[in-house]
């Protein structure tokens, strides 16, 4: 697992040292939640629109097909079964038109007539009846003894005498067998009015529709205008029972629908009301086998579009995280630059007033020095009072206090000279010891020996006396807070070879940790901060040594000590003048 | 013969304590307090060495210098200065100085470049003479 730690952005800890002017310019963190907040908001509000509206019209665009094929099922079915009914009633037609009742009405004709249709029809008629226009059945030929029966008072007698024909509901039978009743009317020449009725085995019905039982949960069936079912259903009934379903709506058209089921199943119903007859063709399928091709498109539409979303998604955090540490870095950049400006400036200001100070006081200093000078003139030169070894040595003292004021007074004129940067020929011992005699006192007070080991064959250097002086009274200032009573800080310079000259500056003082070794030369980076610290000190000797090109390196060990490495050249170029 | 000094200086206490000395070691030695009296007191009285303060009010050191140079070229001058700065001492020695001296110091320096000065001095003025009395020959052939 990649941890969070790896994936944070530089600038994401970023604490503002907040002194004053020198604060950053920006909130890093809030610039970040703001900038990928806008963009994901706007990168991803037109995908996950155009995501949905895909999503919507190919949606829409399946169930408009699905309805389609529906329909499509439900005519090419309606037309099956209504030629099939149409056939039987062409046949009884046939008959009726081309034999007259006389013949009709004999048996022996009545029998052959069956027998051809059960030829011609496979099966399908299992009787015949010939009724007169009173409703007496008086012939009949089939399974059953109902000649002479009176169907006057019955509804489908009527309906036949009505519209010339008539097709029954199925109904069982006595055999336990499907069957329809169509009965034909037919007017003789001499205006008698008689029907011919049929008994048709709806088993071949089934068959019909059984080549229509399309996917593994669809059923295709037939209801009459009650809901009772007229032939098998798979799912939702048993013959001659109400169907589970309501029935549709009347309609002359094919017609699909959708309908919810009471345990919440969504079906597709396509129906078809047939007409002339009490028959409802219905075609049901579950829209979810359906839609089976449509949940996989759909799987590949969401994974497409999550995909999409998590590409600009990494995009956008990528990119912000890296304008924004590069903004973060120039805003540290710009911020050293000040802090190194406002050093300089400080140090400059500092020159100048020492400059000023020791003038100032160098003038009383020459009048104690002629004055006491005078006196030991007067001493030593005229004789007086020169038994006076008390007052002789008096006098010395004041001599020598006066060459130490000189001193310090010329160190301080001389630090304040080399603020101005400009490139000259250097003594690096003699710079060394400038530097170094500036801890003179505090080495005594503590008890630190310095050591300076400067090779015999170090050649006087071309480079900035100011900078180095910086850097050594920087680093020596480092190895000073370090050490504890008894330190010894070592120096050696050696020339490394013809261009280069090496400086190392060793304590023996507390060391430092590997983890701030590492950032040592950071800005802002202090391990004392709450003793004032700004953690400039390293971070701008670093960059001195690199503009007078040389290299800086330290090495430390906790409780051994730390270890500076100088890299200089011989002839530092000026770089300011490179940048121009 | 005795060196004959002006010790130039805005601090009336250092040039008085320095004429002092000077004097106690056989020197003939005057003081000024300004560049102008000190202009005045040179062109009045040959001095042999002229010591100068740098920073005066007034006048400051160097024009004096050019000031001194102009009406007395052989007189030596030697700069005091309280400010270690290298540029003014080389500025004064290209305007004619014969070298400068930081203060405080001490007074065998002091003396040993006086000595220096009054030495360069005399031998040329002997040789100005000489040639003056070759040239007298010459002219009088």
């Amino acid at each position: 697992m990649i941890s969070f730690r790896s994936l944070k952005p530089y600038f994401w800890d970023h604490k503002d040292p907040g002194i004053g002017l020198f604060k950053h310019l920006f909130d890093y963190r809030r610039m970040w939640k703001l900038v990928v907040g806008f963009s994901v908001t706007f990168a991803l509000v037109p995908v996950l629109c155009a995501g949905i509206f895909d999503f919507m019209v190919t949606k829409a665009s399946m169930e408009r097909e699905l309805f389609q094929r529906t329909a499509r099922v439900v005519s090419n079915t309606r037309r099956s079964v209504t030629f099939f009914l149409a056939k039987h009633r062409a046949a009884l037609k046939f008959i009726v038109r081309s034999s007259s009742f006389e013949d009709l009405r004999k048996p022996l004709q009545l029998y052959r007539y069956l027998e051809d249709l059960q030829v011609v029809f496979q099966e399908a008629f299992t009787d015949l009846g010939v009724i007169d226009g009173a409703g007496i059945q008086i012939a009949y030929t089939g399974p059953f003894k109902l000649e002479g029966v009176d169907y006057s008072g019955q509804w489908w007698f009527k309906e036949v005498l009505l519209h010339g024909v008539y097709v029954s509901d199925v109904f069982l039978g006595y055999r336990q067998v499907p069957h329809l009743v169509i009965a034909v009317s037919h007017e003789s020449q001499d205006g008698s009015i008689y029907v011919l009725r049929a008994t048709v085995d709806t088993v071949r019905f089934n068959s019909l529709l059984a080549d229509f039982q399309l996917s593994k949960h669809g059923s295709a069936f037939i209801i009459n205008r009650n809901g009772m079912l007229q032939t098998e259903s798979r799912y939702y009934g048993k013959i001659m029972e109400r169907m589970t379903l309501p029935v549709p709506e009347y309609s002359a058209r094919t017609q699909v629908e959708e309908v919810t089921t009471d345990d919440g199943k969504q079906l597709i119903v396509g129906y078809a009301y047939i007409e002339n007859t009490p028959f409802i063709l219905l075609v049901v399928k579950p829209k979810d086998d359906l839609m089976g091709p449509w949940y996989s498109t759909r799987t590949t539409l969401l994974a497409f579009l999550s995909m999409s979303i998590m590409a600009v998604i990494i995009a956008i955090f990528s990119v912000t995280t890296h304008l924004i540490n590069k903004i973060h870095l120039a805003d540290e950049k710009r911020l050293i630059a000040m802090h190194k400006l406002e050093y300089e400036n400080k140090m400059a200001s500092i020159g100048r007033l020492a400059a000023g100070v020791a003038h100032e006081i160098n003038n009383p200093l020459s009048i104690i020095n002629e004055k006491a000078g005078l006196i030991q003139d007067m001493f030593v030169l005229k004789g007086m009072y020169a038994k006076d070894e008390k007052l002789l040595s008096l006098v010395g003292w004041i001599l020598k206090a006066v060459e130490r004021c000189g001193t310090i007074t010329m160190r301080l004129l001389s630090f304040a000279r080399h603020m101005d940067v400009s490139i000259g020929p250097v003594n690096v011992k003699e710079l060394l010891d400038e530097v170094l005699g500036l801890f003179d006192k505090e080495s005594d007070y503590r008890g630190i020996t310095i050591k300076v080991d400067v090779g015999s064959d170090v050649p006087v250097i071309e480079s900035d006396r100011g900078k180095l002086q910086q850097i050594f009274l920087n680093l020596a200032n480092n190895a000073f807070a370090a050490m504890d009573q008894g330190g010894i800080l070592n120096i050696k310079v050696e020339k490394q070879n013809s261009t280069f000259i090496s400086i190392i500056i060793a304590d023996n003082g507390c060391g430092i940790s590997q983890e701030n070794l590492d950032r040592i030369f950071e800005p802002f980076y202090s391990t004392k901060k709450k003793e004032g610290g700004t953690g400039l000190g390293l971070s701008i000797t670093y960059s001195l040594v690199h503009k007078l090109g040389g290299t800086l390196e330290v090495d430390s060990k906790i409780g051994k000590g730390t270890t500076f490495h100088i890299e200089l050249p011989l002839k530092s170029r000026n770089k300011k003048m490179e940048k121009l | 013969m005795k060196a004959k000094i002006l010790i130039v200086d805005d601090e009336e206490k250092f040039v008085n304590s320095l004429a002092e000395r000077l004097s106690i070691r056989d020197y003939d030695a005057t003081t000024s307090v300004s560049g102008q009296d000190a202009i005045e007191k040179v062109s009045g009285y040959n001095f042999d060495v002229v010591m100068l303060d740098v920073v005066m009010p007034g006048m400051d050191g160097l024009e004096v210098l050019r000031e001194i140079k102009r009406i007395k070229p052989l007189t030596e001058v030697i700069m005091l200065t309280a400010l270690p700065n290298v540029e003014i001492g080389v500025e004064a020695m290209k305007r004619g100085a014969l070298d400068y001296i930081l203060k405080p110091c001490e007074i065998e320096e002091l003396i040993s470049k006086i000595d220096r000065g009054h030495a360069r001095k005399t031998e040329q003025e002997e040789r100005i003479s000489a040639a003056e009395v070759s040239g007298r020959c010459y002219n009088g052939v």
